[in-house]
């Protein structure tokens, strides 16, 4: 997982709540075998409605997502957290993210970044004035800055240290990989394994 | 410090514990199938990380299989297949494909090889894992994220499971079996009674059960919510897995079953709760409605949402009786079906392919009543053929089928029809589980076996009334 510590990129406002994990990816796309490529199906739905923002070519590289509150509900699927990955997004800022998707996206690297709503409504103003602004979210202050504003947000400790070592459940287990190996020194002799005995 | 059978087999495979963190456990044995698996090996490839132990892991190949001859039809399905055969290659992982003798359902596979052993920590990307609680091993379901997880670390960090006994006391009356128990355990404590819990069956009757038997009772542990099964190991266990293709032989045995007959709950363990369940009072239990908690003995009526006090399950006995085209009062013997499918993890192995053998042999299905059986595994499918059963179910008009899962999830062409109603061995009569708009009634191999002759649902016990007033 790559490293986090300060993203600036294009912001993306999202006017809407409750964006459950159906919209962000359909059912349809869940049918495949890979990790990426999940791009085309992210918000299907709404891409069909040519005034949908992400439609709009000012907003093609955006990386910062600023929803309404409640985003992520829904379904667990992790493909959710895939769908905005692969598409760039690396940060989704909100003032209040569903459980199950908060902690989907720190297990694969999306920053979700909570923030008073008084805020994405400022965030809303300044991107709609200046459509394509860039925002810098620092994750080592834990703040979000768009033209003259600055706010702050919440992220919780674990998943931060996480983020800014780059560290996947994977590699952080991995950090303890001498713990690993000497546990396989003391297993039973006569453990199975999947091995054919004739071979 | 006594401890129960679950802390002791999770005490055992603790790799790492620190405060404030979940420990990391070690996991023995990683079962793989076509579904959840395809998105973990992409990522471990886009991490460039190999799988720690291809030795620890075991592939087959079931969800998507078809029960009929010939290639998969379905885009999807032969994808994932194709995938979970590159997949395996690619990474070194040994794999059982279609047409195998060893092929068949991950949950029939790991145990008939002898690979599920007590004292076991086990996982597959199925929730259905459960199953090899039965042999006291520590068995349970992930998600792919843990799947990929496991396949690079061999390990998982987990927080401790709570313990619950269900302690099923007394002997089972003639004619009641190890679905009618777990069935009703499920109606007594509900679909959500065991979350956060492993369940440890104890009791008499449990230990008068086969290993097969055992498997049933384990197998459908999830559907209570459990995130595990388990019973302790004792002589049967050990019977059924020596000379098994992956069992210890000779001083591997004596040691493996040495520390085997340590793996039970002390006297004085603690469980976190305990339910009590006479056994004497259980006869043979049906679903009728959509959940596998909605059960109710063969002899009652549908229930009337009408005198449920609880105003949620008033709400979702309603929406079952509608959605299962019941009536209110309506004797469950009185339901008719289109379907039977004998088969899945949870009945498609050959003890219960004899006992629906059994029952069938002199009979005919009903006219009205299409019957599959499917067999758990090639094993199971052989078996069955070298004792002459496919010719009972042929004889008896069933159709005798090839190993998979078939119709308990119709992911392959197996499914009912928008209305259509079956009886099933499987585990699970949700909306639509067995194919659009399909109507599940959950049963035992018996109960299912009777029904396919009479047409209405129905036990061996019926089938002898008629018989003896046709006499």
């Amino acid at each position: 997982m790559e490293a986090f510590t300060t993203h600036t990129g294009v912001g993306v406002p999202l006017r809407r709540s409750n964006v459950d994990t159906d919209q962000i990816i359909p059912a349809v796309y869940l049918k495949r075998v890979t990790r990426t490529g999940f791009e085309d199906g992210l918000f299907a739905a709404w891409r069909n409605d040519p005034d949908f923002v992400l439609n709009q070519p000012v907003y093609a590289n955006g990386s910062v997502l600023v929803a309404g509150p409640d985003f992520g509900t829904g379904s667990s699927r992790e493909h959710a957290v895939w769908a905005l990955m692969n598409y760039g997004f690396r940060v989704v800022i909100s003032s209040r993210f569903a459980d199950i998707f908060r902690g989907n996206s720190g297990k694969q690297g999306l920053l979700t970044a909570e923030v008073a709503q008084d805020d994405v409504e400022l965030l809303w103003k300044v991107m709609e004035n200046e459509p394509g602004v860039e925002i810098t979210v620092d994750l080592v202050a834990k703040t979000i800055s768009a033209g003259d504003l600055v706010a702050p947000f919440e992220v919780d400790d674990y998943t931060r240290w996480r983020l800014l070592e780059g560290l996947d459940d994977i590699g952080l287990t991995l950090r303890n990989e001498q713990d690993i190996t000497e546990f396989e020194k003391s297993r039973p002799a006569y453990k199975p394994t999947s091995v054919p005995r004739s071979a | 410090m006594s401890g129960t059978l679950a802390e002791k087999v999770w005490d055992a495979h603790v790799v790492r514990r620190a405060e404030g963190e979940p420990d990391l456990l070690y996991i023995d044995l990683h079962l793989l199938h076509e579904v959840t698996s395809p998105q973990a090996f992409d990522g471990l490839r886009l991490e460039g990380r190999p799988v720690r132990r291809t030795d620890l892991t075991l592939a087959t190949e079931d969800h998507n299989v078809p029960t009929t001859p010939g290639p998969i039809t379905d885009p999807v399905s032969l994808t994932q297949v194709q995938t979970l055969r590159r997949n395996c290659e690619e990474f070194g992982v040994r794999i059982f494909p279609m047409g195998d003798r060893e092929q068949g359902i991950v949950h029939v596979v790991g145990p008939q090889l002898g690979l599920t052993q007590p004292g076991m920590t086990i996982v597959c990307g199925d929730s259905h894992t459960s199953t090899h609680g039965a042999f006291g091993a520590l068995a349970f379901g992930i998600g792919t994220s843990e799947v990929e997880h496991v396949l690079a670390t061999q390990t998982l960090p987990l927080k401790p499971f709570k313990t619950m006994a269900i302690n099923v006391n007394g002997a089972l009356p003639d004619g009641v079996t190890a679905k009618d128990v777990i069935l009703a355990v499920i109606a007594k404590i509900g679909t959500g009674g065991g979350q956060g819990y492993v369940l440890e069956y104890r009791g008499e009757a449990i230990e008068a059960l086969s290993m097969e038997a055992r498997m049933t009772v384990c197998n459908m542990s999830i559907e209570a919510g459990a995130r595990a099964g388990m019973i302790a190991p004792d002589q049967v266990t050990f019977d059924y897995l020596q000379g098994r293709d992956h069992a210890p032989t000779g001083a591997d045995w004596d040691a493996a079953v040495a520390d085997w007959s340590a793996l039970r709950s002390d006297d004085d363990a603690v469980f976190d709760a305990e339910v009590d369940i006479d056994a004497s009072t259980l006869t043979p239990y049906v679903t009728w409605g959509t959940n596998p908690g909605q059960g109710l003995p063969l002899g009652a009526s549908v229930p009337d949402p009408a005198t449920i006090g609880d105003d949620v399950d008033k709400a979702a006995a309603q929406r079952a009786i509608d959605y299962m085209g019941l009536t209110p009062g309506m004797p469950l013997r009185d339901i008719s079906v289109d379907t039977v499918f004998v088969g899945s993890c949870t009945n498609g192995r050959i003890e219960d392919l004899r006992t629906v053998a059994g029952i069938l042999k002199g009979h005919k299905v009903a006219d009205s009543v299409r019957m599959l059986v499917v067999p758990g595994s090639g094993r199971v499918q052989v078996q069955a053929e070298a004792e002459g059963l496919d010719q009972v179910f042929i004889e008896a008009g069933a159709e005798w089928r090839l190993p998979g899962c078939s119709m308990c999830l119709g992911m392959n062409p197996d499914q009912l029809a928008p209305g259509e109603r079956s009886a099933s061995t499987s585990n699970r009569n949700f909306e639509g589980r067995q194919g659009k708009g399909g109507r599940t009634h959950l049963v035992s191999p018996e109960v299912a076996a009777a029904t396919a002759i009479r047409g209405t649902l129905s036990s061996p016990a019926d089938l002898e009334l008629v018989t003896t007033a046709g006499e």
